[in-house]
């Protein structure tokens, strides 16, 4: 192994199929055609490398996000805002009671880079993970080039709200972002604004359900208003959410469009809890004690909708705060 | 991609967007296994806003101090304003916005949620919005807006709980 400025720890040659193998603490990383290998001091796992590379894709992007990003019933992180737990069966009550879970908690940007340098490396010439199956190339296969500009875009993140002057800017076909082939019935006109000179920084509306029809990634919540700490933050879904997030706090979704159903399971076991339809209008919370995991038919709109307060985990962890939304 | 004989889907040639309305809307809801159906808080904005009266704001989501609000959206709205950015989304319908730049704000800065104000407001006419299903408007920190709808229509406000939030929780949403 050797390690690079930045403290990735990667083999020195390539396997049979020409990728590198990755080492983070005890955990080490390897693929072939179709698989991801996991090993850690007390087991192994196994996952498809579609399914792998999909959920690294998202916990990259969001940056860990909040809370718990399980990649599937065994393998995932736990953010705590400055360093991340990467475990294997800690919310597996199987692996729990046999005593072969396992953790470890790392500097956050130590994790950030050796994640950053697996799904580079990892991720072929035909492959985009943000993108619907339909959408994308298959993640199969040996080495066959890379696909930097699907794994690095930018993430929006509005400090007011879209369309406000100096801040983020509404999606056209002209900045690379066509409407969406499942969106092509959505209206794209935009509000009629009649600001009053020396106000336009101020009256200020755009089309969000257009700018949503744009979107050119499945299940990456985006910012796209914030008052205070209330963050809106939709995002177009379609298939299946490539990880089980378990929740640190509530968090509340608003289905703008179509439908979308959540398997709800327990944060901690993964025993089965409920499942949310989800239809136009519908608004349900998702306590911060489940995880839940979304089912699209179709692409949809959806209003994720965040409590960005710091301080929240650990007045929900000290059971200061409940666990669900409200009292009635 | 693209591909039947390569592993590859075949999609339809068009798509359908569905999206609700008060005239229109399909409610789903919590299947529960193990679970109790009020934490979940499930409800729906349109048939929140189809019992409402005009211009109630009735909260559909609550995360400590800020709330998400239902609004029936119906002839004219008082004036209002908050010492914080709102936002309001047409959910339904078409919806006017008046905008005031308040000569004098009667909150303090760090007050949270909007009040009502009494009468016309005092400041220079900032412009107005005329929003459609979909979009989404700024309410500045500190500007007096109104809205004006002609036909019945829905927005939804991001917002901090004020002194005219509504809680009907036991009346809109799921509890079995």
């Amino acid at each position: 192994m050797t390690t690079t400025d930045f403290q990735v720890s990667t083999s020195d040659s390539v396997n049979a199929d020409g990728y590198h193998s990755f080492r983070l603490g005890e955990f080490e990383f390897r693929r072939d055609e179709y698989f991801v290998y996991i090993t850690w001091p007390t087991g192994q796992h196994m996952m498809s490398i579609d399914a792998f590379l999909r959920a690294l894709q998202r916990d990259v992007a969001w940056d860990f996000f909040y809370g718990i990003v399980n990649f599937d019933g065994v393998f995932g992180t736990v953010n705590h805002y400055g360093t991340v737990d990467i475990f294997a069966g800690r919310y597996n009550d199987s692996y729990r009671k046999a005593e072969l879970d396992y953790s470890e908690n790392h500097e956050t940007p130590e994790i950030r880079e050796t994640f950053k340098s697996i799904l580079a490396d990892w991720t072929n010439d035909t492959f985009d993970p943000f993108a619907s199956p339909h959408e994308t190339g298959a993640a199969w296969g040996v080495k066959n080039g890379s696909n930097e500009a699907a794994i690095t875009r930018r993430r929006v993140a509005a400090r007011r709200m879209v369309a406000v002057p100096g801040d983020e800017q509404i999606r056209t076909d002209d900045s690379g972002f066509p409407v969406n082939r499942m969106f092509l019935d959505v209206d794209q006109t935009e509000p009629v604004i009649e600001p009053e000179p020396g106000f336009e920084d101020e009256v200020v509306a755009f089309n969000l359900f257009a700018y949503l029809s744009r979107s050119d990634v499945t299940w990456n919540p985006s910012v796209v208003s914030q008052c205070k700490d209330s963050l809106f933050c939709p995002t177009t879904e379609e298939y299946i959410l490539p990880i089980i997030h378990g929740n640190d706090r509530v968090e509340w979704f608003v289905q703008l469009s179509d439908q979308i159903t959540w398997e709800v399971e327990d944060r901690d076991t993964g025993a089965v809890r409920a499942r949310v339809t989800m239809k136009a209008g519908d608004v349900s919370a998702m306590p911060a004690d489940i995880r839940h995991q979304g089912y699209s038919p179709k692409r949809s709109m959806l209003l994720v909708w965040e409590n960005n307060s710091s301080a929240i985990p650990d007045l929900i962890a000290s059971g200061q705060a409940p666990t669900y939304p409200v009292e009635f | 991609m693209g591909n039947p004989s390569r592993g590859g889907g075949v999609e339809h040639s068009s798509y359908t967007t569905v999206f609700g309305s008060l005239d229109s809307y399909d409610k789903g809801g919590v299947e529960l296994i193990n679970d109790d159906a009020r934490h979940y808080a499930f409800s729906n904005m349109f048939e929140v806003a189809a019992n409402a009266k005009p211009w109630e704001k009735i909260a559909v989501a609550k995360n400590f101090e800020y709330v998400l609000e239902a609004v029936r959206a119906e002839g004219t709205s008082e004036w209002r304003t908050a010492a914080h950015d709102e936002f309001a989304v047409c959910m339904d319908g078409n919806v006017t916005v008046d905008l005031v730049k308040l000569d004098a704000s009667p909150l303090a800065e760090d007050a949270e949620g909007s009040i009502a104000l009494d009468g016309e407001p005092e400041g220079a006419r900032m412009g107005r919005i005329h929003l459609g299903r979909g979009h989404q408007a700024l309410l500045p920190a500190g500007a007096a807006y109104r809205f004006t709808a002609e036909k019945p229509s829905v927005l939804m406000m991001q917002t901090i709980a004020g002194p005219d939030t509504q809680y009907r929780w036991a009346e809109i949403c799921q509890t079995v």
